[in-house]
């Protein structure tokens, strides 16, 4: 009936990321920088929001950046090249809006470096100049260094216990940079964890520089049916599937977005601890 | 079994009661509640009708089924018959002898309901569906139709874009449904509750399309994998069918606290993800003692029964006209009391309580008394002043409605919409656009599902005469 996804690479990239490439063609030829897939592995799973890294329309496939930290996540990455995926629907969510600003900066914390990728390349592709910004908790976290060096003029990194580039976090350079008036940017974009995003848009307020961020919160269907994703956006409730999942940071409920994701933390605990239960058990065997 | 009766004797019939399971032990589980009659009462309760001359039920009901002539072989014990005349008419009868309104259609219409209960014919439309389901063998076979080479567009796997595929491929034409969700059904199976619809209901008759020859395609999603311009340019004619979509906020304070749901949010989880019904679901749903839901309608009753099967010991109605006003269907109403769920009635949400970590502690709410009525015909609720009060609840749902979906809309500019977002289409479905017909609740606004099988039958009616133009 309805075809599967085939897997036609999967890659380690870094501790617990995956880089995996799926044959999609319908999706990759519509695709466009920011938008994101949902993805459910096989009968009885999750609905998993996973952003488009990358798309090639001639080949018909679409590579997808994974961090594979939650149950359903991790049996994701599990699937073995030639394997397959049961469901992968979009692109979802709207586009980004790309234009020449100049100067700007792409920041990036931990696997939101993924989602940062697809953006920054968009941007090379408009002309713009591209200082990228990537941190994490230490080398090992740090993704996609590579990658995104080609694309910008200049890439930062920022490790917090300082075992790769500079010590502290993404805010630091930035920082730098927007009080440096020959370096400051036009506009920022930055993906991340929730506190991260709200650092910058902080920074960034004052001085009124056009700040993007793209947010990540609990979804189900992913096409503005259920309304689970929403966030407070100025006076206004949007829903990430169908209104974002970029938005304009200074308008963004950080705390409110924040709280919300812990909403099913407890039930995530359990069945983790049930998981880990089966396979201590298996093990004991 | 003999039908040969005197319009006396069948007058002397009483109307036949659905065997339901015991309230205390289905608000524990998902079991359909309605257990569906037995030989004997459906063919006792088929032989009540009177098989009058005036033919109003059929006038009642939105796709048009000659009940008098099923009701008839039914009466006769000619099962093959009934069914024949039944899946003539109606291309989901097994879904529609269970979630359909009768009592404001069909059966409103009945002539022994003046004097009177009317005749079941819900049940009895149930009873033929499932035997005819049960007994594919004994059914009168039916030929295939004679190929037209024309193609369709079906957008939408819900209960108008299966009416319509199944009535497009009886006249010949290929269709192809697309379905933006991972499996068929629409809201027959986000929606709709195990208990009041057994998703093997949905599979059996999505099989039947499918020996059809009906194709259908999950997973894509029409505005964004691919657009209305693309179908139009690849299929002979496309008919929209996509559905309601968004949630109506409430616009109230506490709305985006950790524990309030819209309702479909909470109905998908639980429906079509399977949290809370299967122990090993990789989907979870809150569970609390106290879950207050907004709304009285269907879809209202449907999440206060599957709270109280997930766990709820105080399971709510909050509504802020009175019982009478309620849109929900008598039975679910009933069945929803039966299983100890409570009803707050001419009772408004003002704002949302939250505890001190961010979770919904109360929903606070004001007393209503209804005033004179309004537009809708209905009798308006005013605020009586210095009644707020404060409601204790774990979990808040949110089903007061849904607007239009823009997912579709917004990448097909040559599609008329109302200031709704609604697209604007005319008696038989078509829109502004030559050729793409649209039908359901995108054209509707959320309504029911039997109102949108009869857009899909209309509009199938259409595009058949568009394509042998």
């Amino acid at each position: 009936m309805t075809p599967m996804f085939e897997v036609v690479s999967n890659e380690i990239l870094a501790e617990n990321l995956h880089k995996m490439v799926l044959v999609a063609p319908r999706i990759a030829r519509a695709r466009k920088a920011g938008q994101f897939v949902m993805v459910r592995l096989a009968q009885g799973e999750e609905r998993i929001p996973l952003t488009i890294g990358d798309a090639d329309p001639e080949a018909g496939t679409i590579t997808l950046f994974i961090q594979a930290i939650g149950a359903s996540t991790r049996k994701i990455v599990d699937t073995p090249v030639g394997g397959s995926i049961r469901d992968v629907a979009g692109p979802l969510g709207k586009e980004t809006h790309i234009t020449n600003w100049g100067r700007v900066a792409c920041v990036g914390g931990g696997v939101g470096t993924a989602v940062l990728f697809p953006l920054v390349k968009a941007l090379a592709e408009a002309g713009n100049e591209i200082t990228t910004i990537i941190g994490g908790r230490s080398s090992r976290y740090v993704i996609l260094a590579e990658e995104l060096g080609a694309l910008s003029k200049n890439l930062l990194i920022t490790t917090e216990d300082g075992s790769l580039g500079s010590k502290g976090f993404v805010t630091g350079p930035l920082g730098e940079m927007i009080a440096d008036p020959a370096r400051a940017p036009k506009a920022v974009f930055a993906v991340g964890p929730v506190p991260m995003m709200k650092a910058v848009a902080n920074m960034t307020r004052e001085p009124g520089i056009e700040t993007i961020v793209s947010l990540n919160p609990i979804m189900i269907d992913g096409t503005g049916m259920c309304g689970g994703c929403r966030v407070q956006v100025g006076s206004e409730t949007k829903f990430a599937c169908v209104d974002g999942p970029e938005f304009d940071a200074h308008l963004v409920d950080f705390d409110g977005l924040s709280d919300r994701l812990t909403s099913y933390r407890k039930e995530e605990a359990q069945r983790h601890a049930a998981t880990d239960c089966k396979i201590a058990k298996e093990v004991a065997k | 079994m003999s039908n040969d009766l005197s319009p006396k004797e069948r007058m002397a019939i009483e109307r036949v009661h659905m065997p339901e399971l015991p309230a205390d032990e289905r608000s524990k589980n998902f079991e359909e509640v309605n257990q569906g009659l037995t030989p004997e009462q459906a063919v006792a309760e088929a032989q009540r009708c009177l098989q009058c001359k005036s033919r109003n039920c059929v006038a009642g009901c939105p796709v048009g089924v000659s009940i008098p002539e099923f009701i008839d072989a039914l009466a006769s014990d000619d099962l093959p018959r009934a069914a024949q005349v039944l899946r003539g008419d109606n291309a989901l009868p097994a879904v529609c002898g269970r979630v359909c309104p009768q009592e404001t259609q069909c059966e409103a219409l009945c002539v022994r309901g003046k004097k009177g209960d009317a005749v079941a014919i819900g049940y009895l439309e149930r009873y033929v569906a499932d035997w005819a389901m049960q007994h594919p063998e004994e059914l009168i076979a039916v030929e295939a139709p004679e190929p037209t080479g024309k193609s369709v567009a079906v957008v939408g796997c819900g209960p108008a874009g299966l009416t319509a595929a199944g009535e497009l491929a009886r006249q010949g034409h290929k269709v192809t449904i697309f379905e933006a969700l991972h499996d068929t059904g629409g809201v027959l199976r986000y929606g709709i509750p195990e208990f009041r619809l057994p998703k093997e209901i949905i599979d059996r008759e999505v099989a039947v399309l499918s020996r059809m020859g009906v194709t259908i395609e999950c997973n894509v999603i029409i505005g964004k994998t691919l657009t209305i311009p693309q179908l139009r340019s690849e299929f002979d004619a496309v008919f929209i069918a996509n559905g309601a979509g968004l949630p109506t906020m409430l616009n109230i304070m506490g709305e985006n606290l950790k524990g309030v749901y819209a309702a479909n949010e909470f109905l998908t989880r639980v429906n079509l993800m399977e949290a809370g019904r299967r122990a090993d679901s990789s989907t979870p749903i809150l569970q609390r003692d106290e879950v207050a839901v907004i709304g009285g309608g269907n879809t209202a009753m449907d999440c206060v029964r599957t709270a109280r099967r997930l766990g709820a010991k105080r399971a709510m109605i909050v509504y802020r006209r009175s019982e009478t006003e309620m849109p929900a269907r008598v039975e679910e109403i009933k069945h929803a009391k039966e299983e100890g769920v409570e009803f707050i009635m001419l009772t408004a949400p003002i704002a949302i309580v939250p505890t001190e970590d961010g979770w919904v502690s109360a929903l606070r709410c004001q007393k209503m008394e209804l005033g004179p009525a309004d537009d809708s015909g209905r009798r308006r609720p005013q605020a009586i002043e210095g009644s707020e009060f404060d409601l204790p609840a774990g979990i808040v749902i949110n089903a007061v409605g849904t607007s239009a979906n823009p997912l579709l809309t917004a990448t097909a500019p040559d599609l008329t919409l109302n200031k709704w977002g609604n697209i604007v289409a005319d008696e038989e479905g078509e829109t502004s656009i030559p050729g793409v017909f649209a039908g359901g609740d995108i054209v509707r606004g959320g309504a029911t599902v039997i109102l949108a099988m009869g857009d899909g039958k209309r509009a199938a009616a259409a595009i058949d005469k568009y394509l042998k133009r």
